[in-house]
């Protein structure tokens, strides 16, 4: 103890020498909370200290004179004092402002979902989409588990908030892409032409979205390809569908990269295991075939292109719902040609640039014939023209280029403007029973938005588009409106208020160019609170819907198309994520309740259109077992009945509902399972994945509407080609890690 | 009671060779001792000021901020209440004062690997793939600036325990790590005064723990 008094008298004569002088006080933020672990110092000395937890610091410094007291911390704007060292204590307070900060800064919310690897708000990843049970990595198909949507099995597309598939539009780095999907076939839903590890980052709006797009009353789908892949690789995937091999290769600086991919699928091995309803007489088959290049710019910028080309073939016959003897035999060669040419810049001064073109073309053969119990073509006299135009080849081509530029600026530190435009060159043509129907257009937008950040707290994003259709030789301006405010941690309130309008379809358009945009006015609240491993979400809407297109018979069984339908929609959605409470179990929950009707086309009223229904669940589980290093997918879905109506045109040459009805509920539940044995393997050579998966495991019966015969006196019930579908399949990849070679460039 | 006595004696050891060295030399001396009295993470926010204090007014030497980055990515490991990114971001601007002093140097790599595992470690399963491959990338390229480095192979051994086992970590693939890092300890001089001489007492902790 003697010891210890005698060390202290030692050294404090050595304080004691130096005349100091104290600095304390206190440090807050604008809402006058203290700030914990906040560092104060004096510039260009050692002097200074750290608050503690109730914001409070204190110390003493032998400097004199005039100084700068430097406050700072971790997400705030530091703050410089002058202050005056004269041997008196000084005592202060000093507020910090939070920075303004993109990661954490509030994000407009409302009416938008985030996936991917690449956004922090991100609700599914490219990965998740890959392993919903029930999407076999299809990307609407796992969409189609996040509330708003309908379970619409009998045609392609995303069923939005009582919007039909076709008001939703895709868009890949800004561009619109024309034929998403593989061509249609009556009464089933074509897959997506595009995988899911194309890109990095989705989002999936279901409602309220940006200036930046338009064209589609219901909701964009935006995706947002790959920049440089990680490393080279070669990879290849077997299945009985299908058989593919490709390559992508990072140069050794890993500043470009290029790739070539081909795929071949055909089901006729898998038709011979599993039956169909339908009788196949031309097997599916699709050949597909792209290649990517990709290179960074000296500036920082990236330009990519991709380039994909396909080519399907099927044919199928199904009982004629007119004749007990007779069949439908319809078969279909598709040519489909996408291409997409994008460039990123940053152009110095807080500029950045974004163009992007694209050209694609589709072409469609189709043919449908009436054929007799031997499969003989079958005609009809003049008087049964309605089983006579069931004999119809039909050829039809869609080709759009477009080009768009979007310009952005920070202003004042994360606020921006936006603006560009963008035009569409579209070239349709449709030969059916020797018409000929061709439609040229030239679309022409122009945009502005801004984001404006008044707080971390509170921000708004104000935007207008300007659209001229000249073939319609229309023009109008769509506000868009969002609000988004942090109501505390990790939660937040959003608004977004929007008009959107869209084109006709060109299946309307070939009978009259003498109508307007169909219009949709769009309502949303929404709640979100937020973190890595949790999400909750709640969404209310009300959607109005003005100058949607009817059609009136006329006479010689000709139509009049005009702008006079309108409808609403109101609803609310809920989501529910959670990866936490179970380890390695990960559930999401959607329900989407829906009210609306429409009286639209050849609605002789309002009604509630035939892919609406009104209560739609899912719940999508995923459990991952690293010990066997598998993983198995459930997801369950459940949607109440759809009405379906059979519309005839009375004597008086009006619509009527002949008959209607509701189908029985949906229900499906599907699995997935994958089997990776070479995850964790330091340095494997070959990276394989097992993967297998059946739909509609309880064997449900599914039944999407009916079609009725052309007196409407028997109805027959739309269902799937086969109860389940079940696959299987291997993807290897073999990967060379560029990552040693770029170390060795940079020494 | 010795103990006390002990480190009393070192104090006054140190307080006399803070009246001989440089204000510098004071600076860094009694604070780098305070790395082994860390209690709290709160302990590392205040040691982390100290160091960016020293740097700033230097302005021409690495090893406070070097020091700053050290204590910022410690803190991030330890206070579970930490936003990880924001402390990673603070740490990534003091390792990029660091390097612009001091570039190519094996010790600022191994910092940016380690904020690399914090980084990884806000959503390790969606965030390995890009995070994963920095941890290594830094390091191998330590590894080749430094390939004696003790701390190379001590923080190798680290991120494979860190791994489960089914993804090829372990404490079995770790141990002949840590035993290379402990090897290089017993002959590692630093290369100059205050320079990173840290990690063989964890080392030896990591060696007993993986027995």
């Amino acid at each position: 103890m003697r010891t210890l008094i005698l060390l202290i008298i030692i050294s404090l004569p050595v304080n004691l020498l130096i005349s100091q002088t104290r600095v304390s006080g206190r440090v807050i933020d604008n809402k006058g909370k203290p700030i914990a672990g906040a560092s104060l110092s004096l510039k260009q000395t050692y002097d200074g200290t750290v608050t503690d937890s109730t914001g409070k610091f204190s110390f003493r410094s032998t400097e004199k004179g005039k100084q700068v007291l430097v406050a700072s911390n971790i997400g705030y704007n530091p703050v410089e004092q002058l202050i005056d060292l004269q041997n008196t204590p000084l005592d202060m307070e000093i507020v910090l402002k939070e920075k303004l900060d993109e990661l954490r800064a509030v994000m407009v919310t409302a009416g938008s979902f985030a996936a991917g690897d690449s956004k922090r708000a991100a609700v599914m990843s490219s990965l998740d989409i890959a392993t919903t049970a029930g999407s076999n990595a299809d990307i609407t198909a796992a969409l189609k588990t996040l509330p708003g949507t309908q379970q619409v099995g009998e045609q392609e597309g995303l069923f939005v908030r009582g919007g039909a598939g076709y008001e939703t539009k895709q868009f890949i780095d800004g561009t619109l892409v024309n034929n998403p999907y593989f061509s249609s076939v009556p009464d089933i839903a074509s897959r997506g032409r595009f995988s899911p590890f194309l890109f990095k980052g989705t989002v999936f709006t279901t409602g309220g979205y940006s200036a930046l797009y338009g064209q589609a009353l219901s909701s964009a789908l935006l995706l947002e390809s790959i920049d440089l892949p990680g490393k080279s690789e070669v990879n290849a995937s077997i299945s009985p569908l299908f058989l593919g091999l490709g390559t992508q290769q990072l140069a050794k600086n890993k500043k470009s990269s290029w790739g070539v991919n081909y795929g071949y699928v055909n089901v006729g091995v898998y038709f011979k295991l599993v039956k169909q309803t339908p009788d196949y007489f031309k097997t599916p088959q699709f050949h597909n075939g792209d290649v990517n290049f990709r290179f960074k710019t000296k500036k920082g910028g990236i330009v990519k292109f991709y380039s994909t080309f396909a080519n399907g073939n099927l044919g199928l016959r199904r009982p004629d719902i007119d004749s007990l003897n007779l069949k439908d035999a319809f078969s279909l060669t598709n040519y489909n040609w996408y291409n997409n040419l994008s460039w990123r810049e940053n152009l110095g001064k807080e500029w950045k640039m974004n163009l992007g073109a694209g050209y694609s073309t589709n072409k469609d053969n189709i043919s449908q014939q009436v054929q007799d119990q031997s499969n003989q073509p079958k005609h009809f006299p003049g008087n049964m023209y309605y089983m006579q135009n069931k004999n119809f080849d039909l050829q039809r081509r869609q080709d759009l280029s477009q080009v768009k530029a979007v310009f952005e600026k920070k202003i004042i530190g994360i606020s921006a403007i936006r603006f560009g435009g963008e035009f569409w060159h579209s070239y349709d043509k449709t030969v059916i029973h020797d018409s000929l129907y061709k439609l040229i257009d030239n679309y022409t937008a122009l945009f502005a938005e801004s984001d404006v950040f008044l707080t971390n707290d509170l921000a708004a994003k104000l935007g207008v588009r300007f659209e001229y259709s000249a073939l319609l030789n229309k023009s109008d301006i769509a506000p868009r409106l969002s609000l988004a405010y942090k109501t505390g941690k990790d939660a937040q309130v959003s608004l977004a208020y929007g008009i959107f309008y869209q084109k006709p379809e060109n299946s309307q358009l070939y009978y009259s160019t003498a109508i307007g945009m169909t219009k949709a006015s769009h309502y949303i609240i929404n709640y979100q609170k937020m973190n890595h491993d949790r999400i909750f979400r709640v969404e209310a809407y009300y959607k109005k819907y003005d100058d949607l297109i009817k059609i009136f018979p006329a006479a010689n069984f000709t139509a009049i198309y005009n702008n006079s339908g309108n409808g609403d929609a109101k609803g609310i959605d809920v989501f529910w994520r959670d990866k936490k409470s179970i380890k390695n179990f990960d559930y999401w929950v959607s329900y989407s309740y829906i009210d609306t009707r429409r009286d639209y086309l050849n609605y002789p009223g309002k009604l509630q259109p035939n892919f609406v229904a009104n209560h739609t669940a899912s719940v999508v589980m995923k459990r991952f077992y690293t010990q066997i290093k598998s993983g198995f997918n459930f997801t369950y879905t459940y949607a109440t009945g759809r009405p379906y109506y059979n519309l005839m045109v009375n004597n008086n040459n009006k619509y009527i509902i002949a008959d209607q009805g509701k189908t029985k509920s949906f229900n499906s539940l599907n699995f997935s399972a994958e089997y990776v044995p070479s995850i964790g393997k330091q340095n494997a050579k070959t990276f394989i994945v097992l993967f297998a998966s059946m739909t509609n495991v309880l064997g449900a019966n599914q039944v999407f509407g009916y079609n009725y015969s052309y007196n409407g006196m028997y109805k027959e019930p739309v269902t799937p080609p086969s109860k389940r579908f079940y696959f299987i399949g291997c993807f290897l990849s073999w990967g060379v890690d560029r990552s040693q070679d770029a170390i060795n460039n940079n020494l | 009671m010795k103990s006390i006595v002990l480190s009393f004696a070192l104090l006054v050891l140190s307080t006399t060779s803070f009246a001989q060295g440089s204000k510098f030399q004071q600076g860094m001396q009694a604070n780098l001792v305070l790395f082994d009295s860390i209690k709290t993470p709160d302990d590392y926010v205040s040691l982390a000021a100290t160091f960016e204090r020293i740097a700033d007014a230097e302005k021409t030497q690495w090893l406070p901020y070097y020091y700053a980055a050290l204590a910022t990515i410690l803190r991030g490991f330890s206070d579970p209440k930490a936003d990880k990114d924001a402390v990673a971001g603070k740490a990534e601007a003091l390792i990029a004062k660091a390097e612009a002093i001091e570039p190519e140097n094996a010790e600022i790599f191994l910092l940016k690997s380690m904020n690399s595992t914090l980084h990884m470690l806000v959503d390790p399963q969606s965030r390995w793939q890009q995070y994963g491959a920095a941890v290594t990338e830094y390091r191998e390229k330590a590894k080749q600036l430094d390939p004696n480095n003790p701390r190379v192979y001590y923080l190798e051994g680290q991120n494979i325990f860190g791994t489960p086992k089914e993804f090829g970590g372990g404490k079995d693939k770790a141990k002949p790590l840590f035993a290379k890092s402990l090897e290089l300890f017993k002959t590692y001089k630093p290369a100059g005064a205050f320079y990173p001489n840290w990690g063989q007492k964890t080392t030896e902790q990591m060696l007993q723990q993986v027995e």
